[in-house]
């Protein structure tokens, strides 16, 4: 059985109808325990209690960007190989990424705030995250706007792949405007600048939580999409009929 | 004879829905064939699917795509351009033969100088079909070609089609009106109106035929 | 292809407003920024080229709409579908159409706009540069939110959301190179990467703006 399966609508709602209970448990349990566990841990000696914010602010700001990525992909999938489901996880996942990219504006803010000495800096990493949140409204506004389905998909898609272009370009174009305030990935594999294991190991839980928030709100978002589209459809052709 | 245009099996669909199914036909040079049903059946989606502005839900067109011209109730007209400009750019987009013969045809010859915008409607719809002689194609697809002509052009109309078929085209075309072609046959699209839930096919043309 | 530019062009010219419209516009953006900010010449001169930027970029936005939609309603863009001329030509050329009326006529004018702004004079070759290099990618990627919005009724300002982040990487390097002009510096820099961001925008965007353009026909 082939990965592809799993685009037919029937079958995605079966598995995915399977699959929901076990996701939705699995982050109602992680994500407060790795909250709870990133509150535990002790002030940092620089930054002391708000540092805490980090368990926030960096698997949120992972999840805008992953969660864009799977948007891409799911696009290409729809443009290239037209399955429909596709295309209604991607449009299911923006806003769930648009509201991620939010919380990582917010919440480096208020982190911001004490460290920096100000709310908002026109730093790469925060501009950048601020361009990206333009391009997810942007997504959701096209899919909104546009009335067939069929088109809908197509343009966003198209959008998708074009935004995921300049999303990138836009990234490094700010690097070269302003060099910045911000620190370097929280998260390293390179040697000697790795963060403690006391933040370490509950900031993995935070986003692993947050992962499985977001899968568990794609799943629940995708199989709305469907519905919706099924009660369409049927309603289309009882009009006909 | 080798045929311009092919149609086998084809399905269109309007709006994600099926609108007919399972229509064939073929044209050689030569044939004209008058598309016939009621409103909303579906006759000018399958006029787009021909001309290639969309992809048939089904079924095959077969045409060399540099063959066909489309003409719809939009003339593709510029009202801040004169006849012979409008006409020129035309022929120039399309390669064809020298606008002279297509102004004399429709009978403009009057108005060469006039821009678009103080045609009347119906005067308007004649130049649009003169676009149609300037595009030098041999397959007419024509959507409602003589709405608000009157009895003249109509005629004008129909010799210009048989002008055309005289010399080796073909023309599909959706009418209401007799057009005082008795060669021309007719196909009635009123039995391919498509009905019921389409087949689940592995490869559904539309959100609404994935999710039927 | 030359066809459809100068009809385009002839179109621009005769419809009225078609070269001075954004001209005008620009005007009025210089004219108004000093009233907000107050007149002292160095604080002006120090906002200058984000100012030109910025409003090169809301003109050039302005006359965006039109790249495609008036040729939806009245049908030629069906004509231009089943035309022998690529859809991906059409689409350039309607793009370098634009550009002719809008981002040209800007290019040329930049110097005195400069000048009401308080440019430094070294500035000026480099913001000349930088626009004559950007521009064209601004008409292009304009052209190409204008593709993926022609058929909605009131597409204007969801074309605004989607074009105006694809245009902050031109905008970093255009102003950043008449920045560096007007601080006495080299702008060569970011006025070669502004060149390489258009070529690529030309190079692929008349694709991914025609297969929107299809979408949307259908």
């Amino acid at each position: 059985m082939s990965i592809w399966e799993y685009a037919n609508p029937v079958k995605f709602m079966r598995t995915s109808g399977a699959v929901l209970p076990w996701v939705a448990a699995a982050a109602a349990v992680s994500l407060p325990a790795g909250l709870l566990w990133g509150w535990l841990t002790p002030e940092d000696y620089k930054q002391g209690a708000t540092v805490k914010i980090m368990f926030l602010h960096v698997p949120a700001a992972m999840m805008a960007i992953n969660i864009w990525v799977m948007m891409l992909v799911a696009s290409l999938i729809w443009l290239v190989r037209r399955h429909h489901v596709s295309a209604l996880a991607a449009r299911a996942a923006a806003p769930i990424g648009a509201v991620m990219t939010l919380v990582a504006l917010v919440t480096g803010a208020v982190w911001g705030q004490p460290m920096w000495g100000t709310w908002w800096e026109w730093d790469p990493r925060l501009t950048s995250f601020l361009i990206l949140f333009l391009f997810y409204l942007g997504y959701m506004a096209l899919w909104g706007a546009v009335e067939n389905p069929d088109s809908a998909a197509d343009l966003t898609g198209v959008l998708c792949l074009v935004g995921s272009v300049f999303a990138l370009l836009s990234r490094y174009a700010v690097n070269f405007w302003n060099q910045g305030l911000h620190q370097g990935a929280s998260l390293s594999i390179a040697p000697g600048e790795r963060m403690s294991a006391v933040y370490k190991y509950p900031l993995y839980l935070c986003m692993a939580g947050f992962f499985l928030l977001f899968l568990t709100l794609l799943l629940l978002r995708t199989r709305t999409e469907i519905r919706r589209r099924r009660t369409a459809a049927l309603l289309a052709r009882e009009v006909r009929a | 004879m080798e045929p311009l245009l092919s149609v086998r099996g084809l399905a269109v669909s309007r709006g994600g829905r099926r609108a007919v199914e399972g229509v064939d036909f073929t044209l050689s040079a030569g044939q004209a064939l008058i598309l016939r049903g009621p409103n909303g059946i579906g006759k000018t989606t399958l006029l787009r699917t021909v001309a290639g502005l969309q992809p048939p839900a089904a079924g095959q067109v077969e045409a060399d795509p540099d063959a066909i011209a489309y003409a719809a109730h939009a003339d593709g007209l510029k009202a801040a351009l004169t006849v012979a400009e409008n006409l020129e750019f035309w022929r120039l987009v399309f390669g064809g033969p020298p606008i002279a013969a297509a102004i004399q045809a429709m009978d403009l010859g009057a108005l060469v100088q006039r821009p678009a915008a103080m045609l009347s409607a119906g005067q308007k719809r004649r130049l649009g079909l003169a676009r149609l002689l300037v595009t030098g194609r041999r397959v007419w697809v024509l959507d409602e070609p003589t709405v608000s002509l009157d009895a003249g052009s109509v005629a004008l109309f129909a010799d210009a089609v048989r002008g055309h078929l005289a010399q080796g085209g073909a023309a599909l075309m959706a009418t209401h009106i007799d057009l005082g072609l008795p060669e021309a046959q007719v196909l009635d699209l009123g039995p391919f109106r498509a009905v019921g839930a389409p087949l689940r096919s592995r490869a559904p043309a539309s959100f609404d035929e994935a999710f039927g | 292809m030359i066809a459809l530019l100068m009809r385009d062009l002839r179109l621009a010219t005769r419809a009225g407003g078609g070269f001075g419209l954004g001209l005008a516009f620009f005007l009025i953006v210089c004219t108004l920024v000093p009233f907000g900010v107050g007149p002292q010449g160095g604080t002006l001169a120090l906002i200058a080229p984000g100012i030109l930027w910025v409003g090169a970029l809301l003109a050039c936005l302005l006359s965006l709409d039109r790249i495609f939609a008036l040729d939806w309603e009245d049908g030629s863009l069906d004509l231009l579908a089943t035309a022998p001329l690529p859809l991906e030509g059409a689409v350039l050329v309607k793009a370098a159409a634009h550009w002719i009326t809008t981002g040209l006529p800007l290019v040329a004018a930049a110097p005195v706009f400069g000048i009401l702004l308080h440019l430094p004079g070294a500035a000026q070759p480099w913001l000349v540069a930088a626009l004559a290099l950007g521009t064209p990618a601004l008409s292009m990627l304009g052209a190409f939110g204008a593709a993926l919005t022609v058929g909605l009724r009131r597409g204007g300002l969801l074309m605004s959301l989607l074009v105006l982040p694809l245009y902050v990487p031109t905008l970093i390097f255009g102003a950043e190179a008449v920045r560096r002009g007007a601080a006495g510096g080299d702008g060569t820099t970011p006025l070669v990467l502004l060149a390489g961001i258009t070529m690529a925008v030309l190079a692929a965007i008349p694709f991914a703006a025609a297969g929107a353009l299809r979408v949307n026909l259908r």
